[in-house]
């Protein structure tokens, strides 16, 4: 029997490890161990380990860096859509190009040093430095004043307090004692691992696999605001793939999770701790809006009236049930978000606005001199040259890899000829950037404190060898770009005047359909109730805030949410 | 002896030279720049400042010379043990993030290659002398080595963590520790490694025990056995001598299999999200970071080859009548 020994020691081995793992699971404030009930889990947000903590690295720093750990000026509710004075206390527009902030008293740097007017003067100043991406700033501020050392006053050279007004609830406020002296360099590759910040929480520690925020005990917002941070430390956990991150939400080893997880609806719907914002479809609340990008240098694409055919060739419908289960609801022909329903001229979308109708598409075709000449079942250009385009989606997006599938078949179906293609996702940023595209799907603009956001977005001039970040359709527009320019000087609370400016857009936009608004992305967030609840809901009397750590939503009153939920079970 | 081992060593060492060049030309013939991607994270809105922005770092990662500099850049830097900057996490060098995933990674591999390896064998063998044993060992045997890696990993998570909750099926320890030397920390270490190394073992495992058996069956029918069993001697002595014997294939078996068995580690460990250089890869592939996942193949060409050159002078070691060809061949 000698050879039976070693099965049978790893059998032992085994029930030695199920044991131990059974027993590891206690929940005493060990030295090691973060107190399950004052610690929250969260994952979703970070693709890899946390690498900086750079707060004018944008794109790049660690989950938290700007939110948790350094503070804007204002927050913006998007519910309300008002401001909400945070590090400031409160504003004013002496003149039309000349805003002056007061700051709070009493706020301090984590490192004990006094927080005033000189902080903000100087991050606004290092925005001077070409490699800061807030640079274009400095395109229309003159200059930027302490008056003394709780007022700011900026004067502008030239008025746009909407784009203003977003760098302002944003941007954080980084403290002159630390940042003030580097030279570009080291402010654009500084690790910062220690950020000294005036937020509710500070750095703990991290790993390749997860990074700790601990309550900062001192923070001035428990006093002002009366806001308790609930959770004493904060553990977020990198993405893992789908199944693992699924596995750890239901086992309650993840509280908050803000990744798309294909299938969420049936556990939101089977298991009482699983909760999302809304109970049934769509189950979350929408982000940004996914455009179809049509690239308007190129033929047929350059053309209104086949535009116009190929967003009426789009079942929305089938997309919304199929790939995404009804966990997105289809966009406002439009593209603005539900929060921005003022500025959306109802009358003219009922009148102009695209929806799915085959047989329309077929005769805006036909109208336009766009034909089936040669009998392929597609149709050529009014010159009879033939017609084949390509939609690409990054590789491994799969839920946009069925929609572009579906969007292909149905304009195929009226006898555009499209095919979907997914290249790997860097290759498809640098075809967008350059211009070497047919068509795209892109969602690259987030939710805002003002519809200037998405209108720069599409129709940004003058277009430049390389588009990276708006205008990927180079769609280009005098007229409809002066708009927007003036949309940006409309005062900030003057939403009236704004809707004026935007109605006039949108008359052009649904003309001319520089991009197609496909869905509203939403802003996943599933949460178990295990050890936190009340979750941000619909139910009456449920906080509204967003319940994301997603970079840029924590100012959009994501911050909040940490505040309201509540330990389970006291 | 010295003839066979410094003739190995040349194989080994032209092997690697492809395999550096191999990977070194991957990243850089690939579409993407991946500087550009980096910033594209950023969303900067200003074209200069982007521009700069691209120069600077492009300068950074070195890719701003000509490519023949770059090659000889690279080998200078490998031979200093400098593998460049990681893109995802700027500026950390690469080698520190991969010395931090490869005591994952052994960890795993190391006790899932020698334990299935000879408890295959020793099972394989036992299978051999039983029918009853063989009848039901066999067709499992099959079944197991017939399943990827992946699947039973699933499986497992599924089965075993997910619906009996007893045993966590992600990552390297508890989320809710600290790491430091405690027996609460150390518990949840073996715990998480638990599950990955069931899986990678289970399935290595069906493989070495059909191959054993197979072998012993022969051996037991070779001349050799038959003409000691007329001699004798006892069934003991000829079963030692066949087992043996049969160990040798199985030892080439082992050179042969690494590669295969390293590819199911790191695809064990993305299943289980385990910290080693399986999900390293995984990372870096998201995150475009060419440099680290040149650093991290580089490290697991380098560790193949060495473990097969170890199986080669084992084999050596082991089997008389190629210490006794080779001596020979060299007088």
């Amino acid at each position: 029997m000698r050879s039976l020994r070693l099965p049978a020691a790893l059998a032992a081995l085994t029930l030695a490890v199920t044991a131990c793992a059974g027993g590891g699971g206690g929940n005493g404030e060990g030295s090691g161990e973060y107190p399950r009930n004052e610690t929250l889990y969260t994952t979703g947000t970070a693709w890899g380990p946390p690498a900086n903590w750079n707060p004018f690295m944008q794109g790049q720093y660690a989950v938290g860096t700007v939110g948790l750990a350094y503070e804007p000026l204002f927050l913006f509710d998007p519910n309300t859509s008002e401001y909400v004075p945070w590090l400031a206390e409160s504003d004013s527009w002496p003149e039309e190009n000349v805003h002056e902030i007061v700051l709070r008293e009493g706020i301090t740097w984590t490192d004990g040093e006094a927080f005033d007017s000189a902080d903000v003067v100087s991050t606004l100043e290092i925005g001077q430095f070409g490699s800061v991406p807030f640079s274009n700033l400095w395109n229309f501020i003159e200059s930027v004043e302490a008056v003394d050392a709780q007022t700011v006053r900026v004067t502008f050279s030239e008025s746009r307090p909407q784009e203003w007004m977003n760098w302002v609830y944003s941007h954080p406020i980084a403290p002159e004692h630390i940042w003030g002296e580097k030279t570009e360099e080291q402010i654009m590759s500084d690790v910062n691992e220690d950020p000294v910040g005036t937020g509710p929480y500070v750095y703990e520690s991290h790993t390749d696999e997860r990074l700790v925020w601990e309550r900062n005990d001192d923070w001035w917002g428990t006093a002002a605001l009366d806001y308790e941070m609930k959770p004493r430390y904060i553990v977020d956990l990198v993405n893992a793939s789908n199944d693992v991150t699924l596995g750890m939400l239901q086992q309650g080893q993840v509280d908050l999770s803000n990744n798309f997880l294909p299938g969420i609806d049936q556990i939101i719907n089977g298991n009482e701790t699983i909760t999302s914002f809304y109970d049934g479809p769509p189950y979350m609340q929408p982000a940004n809006t996914a455009w179809l990008v049509p690239n308007t240098t190129k033929e047929p694409l350059n053309d209104p009236a086949f535009r116009q055919a190929l967003a009426h060739s789009i079942d929305m419908q089938q997309i919304i049930e199929g790939p995404y289960s009804n966990l997105v609801e289809a966009a406002n022909p439009t593209g603005l978000l539900p929060l921005w329903d003022d500025y959306i001229d109802h009358e003219l979308v009922e009148e102009e606005g695209f929806s799915y109708d085959a047989d329309e598409a077929v005769a805006i075709l036909e109208d336009a001199g766009y034909q089936d000449q040669d009998g392929d079942g597609f149709v050529e250009t009014p010159d009879g040259d033939p017609i084949a385009l390509t939609l690409e989606v990054p590789a491994g997006w799969t839920d946009w890899m069925e929609a572009s599938n579906v969007i292909a078949a149905n304009a195929q179906a009226v006898g555009i000829n499209i095919e979907a293609q997914t290249p790997e996702f860097d290759l498809l940023v640098d075809n967008r950037n350059s211009g070497e595209f047919d068509l795209i799907i892109n969602n690259e603009r987030q939710a805002s404190n003002t519809p200037w956001t998405y209108y720069d977005y599409l129709f940004q001039l003058p277009i430049n060898e390389q588009q990276t970040t708006v205008n990927f359709g180079r769609y280009e527009n005098e007229e409809v770009w002066s708009l927007v320019e003036q949309l940006a000087a409309v005062p900030a609370d003057d939403v009236e005047a704004a809707a004026e400016i935007t109605s006039q857009i949108q008359e052009i936009q649904l003309a001319e359909l520089p991009a197609i608004p496909l869905w509203y992305n939403g802003m996943w967030s599933q949460a178990n109730n295990t050890y936190w609840t009340n979750w941000p809901s619909e139910a009456e009397g449920a906080p509204k805030s967003a319940a994301t750590l997603w970079n840029g939503w924590w100012q959009l009153g994501a911050i909040t949410t940490l505040a309201t939920i509540e330990p389970a079970g006291e | 002896m010295w003839r066979y081992i410094g003739r190995k060593l040349f194989v080994y060492l032209l092997t690697f030279v492809i395999a550096v060049t191999i990977n070194w030309m991957i990243p850089r013939f690939m579409p993407g720049d991946p500087v550009r991607s980096m910033l594209s994270r950023a969303s900067v809105g200003n074209p200069e400042a982007l521009q700069r922005m691209n120069d600077y770092y492009t300068g950074v990662f070195g890719l701003d010379t000509p490519l023949h500099e770059q090659y000889l850049a690279f080998w200078a830097g490998l031979l200093r043990g400098d593998l460049g900057v990681s893109v995802m996490l700027f500026p950390q060098p690469v080698l520190d993030i991969i010395m931090r995933s490869v005591p994952y990674t052994l960890g795993l591999l190391l006790p899932a290659i020698l334990l299935s390896w000879i408890v295959g064998n020793r099972i394989g063998a036992f299978a051999a002398r039983k029918k009853l044993l063989d009848n039901t060992i066999l067709p499992v045997g099959y079944i197991l080595t017939a399943m990827p890696y992946m699947w039973l990993a699933l499986l497992l998570a599924w089965s075993l963590g997910i619906v009996a909750g007893v045993l966590p099926t992600a990552g390297g320890y508890a989320p809710s520790l600290r790491p430091e030397f405690s027996w609460l920390f150390i518990s949840s270490l073996i715990s998480h490694w638990f599950l990955p190394f069931l899986s990678m073992f289970i399935v290595a495992l069906g493989g070495w025990a059909i191959g054993m058996r197979n072998m012993i069956i022969y051996e037991l029918e070779a001349d050799y056995s038959n003409y000691l069993q007329a001699l004798g001697a006892p069934t003991r002595l000829i079963r030692r001598y066949a087992f043996r014997n049969a160990m040798l294939p199985q030892i080439t078996g082992l050179a042969v299999q690494l590669g295969t068995v390293l590819s199911g580690a790191l695809l064990t460990e993305i299943v289980f999200n385990y910290p080693g250089l399986g999900t390293l890869i995984l990372q870096a592939l998201n995150n475009r970071d060419f440099f680290v996942l040149q650093g991290t193949f580089l490290f697991v060409v380098v560790g193949v080859l060495i473990a097969n050159f170890i199986i080669d002078i084992v084999y050596v070691l082991v089997d008389p009548r190629t210490r006794v060809q080779m001596t020979g061949g060299a007088a």
